[in-house]
């Protein structure tokens, strides 16, 4: 991976017709690198993704790939590669043309076509399903072939619809390793688009977090879960318990309420995820509204003059009965310290 | 035990009166006697023959053939662009075009049949033949549509996106990803139009002239003339290929689903 920006967005405004999807966007992404777009539906990532592809034409900005202006260089001639959500591998066609189709427009000599096909659908462990059609396989293979399709046009990015939401629970996992192995072994800069927190976590080098067609966040995936910037990051990456800042405290449905130590310097909001809030002891008070056991822990509402509070115990600590009043604290060490609410 | 019996008379009543037509054709085809009469008279395969001999059908069966094949196949040329249009982009005028191209399955046979006599054979003298062609493909054109249309509805329009990307433009996608995967409604739709314009009357009726006529037509004016059972004959045998085209297109295509 170098330092240098090989993709670049820059002030990318994307509508269709007059509705505006996305506004004045900049990223800059480096050669080799796995990106993910994250956000929940609607928040302008999948479009964003379209108009790298250049199924989309933008309404304003620059799009730079490898130092050539593409901006306006048409989906058909950009070197991008594009893996959808459908997979959208062609129905008449065996698993072999498929890969082969990018590969047969380019003229390539039959040979090495062959050669590329065998590579490609080697990679993704298909060799023995040639002559299979699309109809034949399942969701997991015909993915590998969509995959293998992208990769083996060589495209000096790779984008990717959704990769794992249209998996079971087990291939998901198993597909997520094999992206990263395609990812180490092509070199391939990838960009992947996911509305599934885990998913981004798990995958990518950095995570860009999009809400209303703009960037919230852009970081490591620690960066992104651990010290979340804005109300909206945390919340999307399960800090249950937001509060503003006001003054030396926070401001809770009971008024300002002062905490164990002044927040930072600056901060607009803290943020707790439920297993951060101490629960037994501490300055406020709360009667045990629900409790469910999760397995390794219990999770409990909590009705507070703050307003609800979600905390989490460790199963192996003794459990609150739910109508139970119970002693809570929520410590300001420990909490993400928001910059925007 | 009623409600049995009454549900196995409503089905024998039905079926009387869908089959009790082509059999009482049937049997007078094979009579043997000198007029079209039922029951028949004896038993022969004479009027059969004659079909063969009678001029006049042959060349009107040419005709038939003629405007059913080229017919149809300029509908198609013309009606694939347009159900493609249709169901891939949001046209200003969507609705209307979809209302004019089914127009002619809506307005009566007679009254088209009437307009393009008046307003295109007798004004531009535009010979009885051209007016024929044009008259079968604008009426085939509404079915070439809806069952292309049914078929392109089915194909997810992201597979031309993939091609794309994958180095194609938009004209080879659509003859290297779509048409493939729509041949056999476009199949489909040849066969619906091949029997709607062979089987066409009221249009035909009003653009044949001397010499020119279809085969249906020309079964009427044959009968006016000559009262033997050859039509009966000729009823049959066109009857028969009818069925095994649709029998063999619901064999090989699944028909029945794009109809």
């Amino acid at each position: 991976m170098s330092d240098e920006t090989y993709l670049d967005l820059s002030n990318l405004t994307l509508a269709y017709g007059k509705t505006v999807a996305v506004e004045s966007l900049n990223l800059s992404i480096r050669k080799g690198e796995l990106i993910a777009l994250l956000g929940p539906s609607g928040c302008g990532k999948t479009t964003t993704m379209r108009a790298i592809t250049g199924l989309l034409r933008p309404a304003s900005g620059k799009i730079t790939l490898d130092g050539a202006d593409i901006t306006y260089v048409p989906a058909n001639k950009r070197h991008v590669g594009l893996v959808f959500q459908s997979y959208a591998l062609f129905p008449h066609l065996t698993v072999f043309e498929n890969v082969a189709f990018g590969l047969r427009l380019k003229k390539l000599p039959t040979v090495e076509i062959n050669q590329r096909v065998e590579a490609g659908l080697a990679m993704v462990g298909l060799s023995k399903f040639h002559s299979r059609k699309p109809a034949e396989l399942s969701g997991g293979q015909q993915q590998r072939v969509a995959l293998a399709r992208s990769l083996v046009m060589e495209p000096k990015v790779l984008l990717l619809d959704e990769p794992l939401s249209n998996l079971d629970a087990r291939l998901r996992l198993e597909m997520r390793t094999e992206l990263q192995r395609v990812q180490r072994e092509s070199g391939v800069t990838m960009v992947f688009v996911t509305h599934d927190q885990n998913e981004a976590l798990a995958l990518a080098d950095r995570i860009v977090v999009m809400k209303e067609g703009a960037i919230e966040q852009v970081g490591s995936p620690e960066d992104v879960y651990n010290r979340p910037q804005s109300r909206f990051v945390a919340d999307f990456v399960g800090f249950e318990n937001i509060f503003p800042v006001e003054g030396d405290g926070i401001r809770t449905e009971a008024g300002a309420m002062q905490l164990s130590a002044k927040p930072a310097a600056g901060a607009s909001g803290l943020a707790w995820r439920p297993n951060m809030v101490t629960l037994g002891e501490g300055r406020f008070e709360g009667e045990v509204l629900g409790a469910a056991f999760a397995g390794g822990s219990r999770e409990y509402l909590l009705k507070s003059p703050l307003g609800p509070i979600k905390a989490e115990m460790d199963a192996a600590a003794p459990a609150f009965e739910p109508g139970s009043r119970v002693a809570f604290d929520l410590p300001p060490e420990r909490a993400a310290v928001l910059e925007r609410m | 035990m009623t409600s049995r019996l009454l549900s196995y008379v409503t089905l024998t009543l039905v079926l009387i009166f869908l089959l009790g037509p082509f059999v009482i054709i049937v049997a007078a085809a094979l009579s043997g006697g000198e007029t079209l009469a039922f029951p028949p008279q004896g038993l022969s395969l004479k009027w059969v023959m004659k079909v063969f001999e009678v001029e006049s059908f042959r060349a009107s069966f040419a005709l038939s053939m003629f405007l059913a094949i080229f017919g149809t196949l300029a509908a198609l040329v013309l009606g694939v662009p347009v159900a493609y249009a249709a169901s891939r982009y949001r046209l200003p005028f969507g609705e209307t075009i979809r209302t004019i191209v089914s127009a002619p399955i809506i307005v009566p046979g007679i009254i088209v049949g009437l307009a393009l006599l008046r307003y295109l054979v007798i004004p531009l003298d535009v010979s009885v033949g051209v007016a024929l062609f044009i008259a079968h493909t604008a009426l085939i054109l509404p079915y070439a549509v809806r069952v292309v249309s049914a078929s392109l509805d089915n194909l997810r329009s992201d597979i031309e996106e993939a091609a794309v990307i994958l180095g194609s433009s938009r004209v080879a996608t659509f003859f290297r990803i779509v048409l493939p995967n729509i041949q056999s409604g476009i199949l489909a739709a040849f066969i619906l139009g091949f029997v709607t314009s062979f089987n066409q009357v009221p249009v035909s009726l009003f653009l044949s002239g001397p010499g020119v006529r279809t085969l249906p037509i020309d079964m009427i004016w044959y009968m006016e003339i000559t009262y033997d059972p050859s039509v009966a004959a000729l009823a049959a045998l066109l009857a028969f290929l009818s069925i095994s085209i649709v029998f063999l297109a619901e064999r090989f295509l699944g028909f029945s689903r794009y109809v």
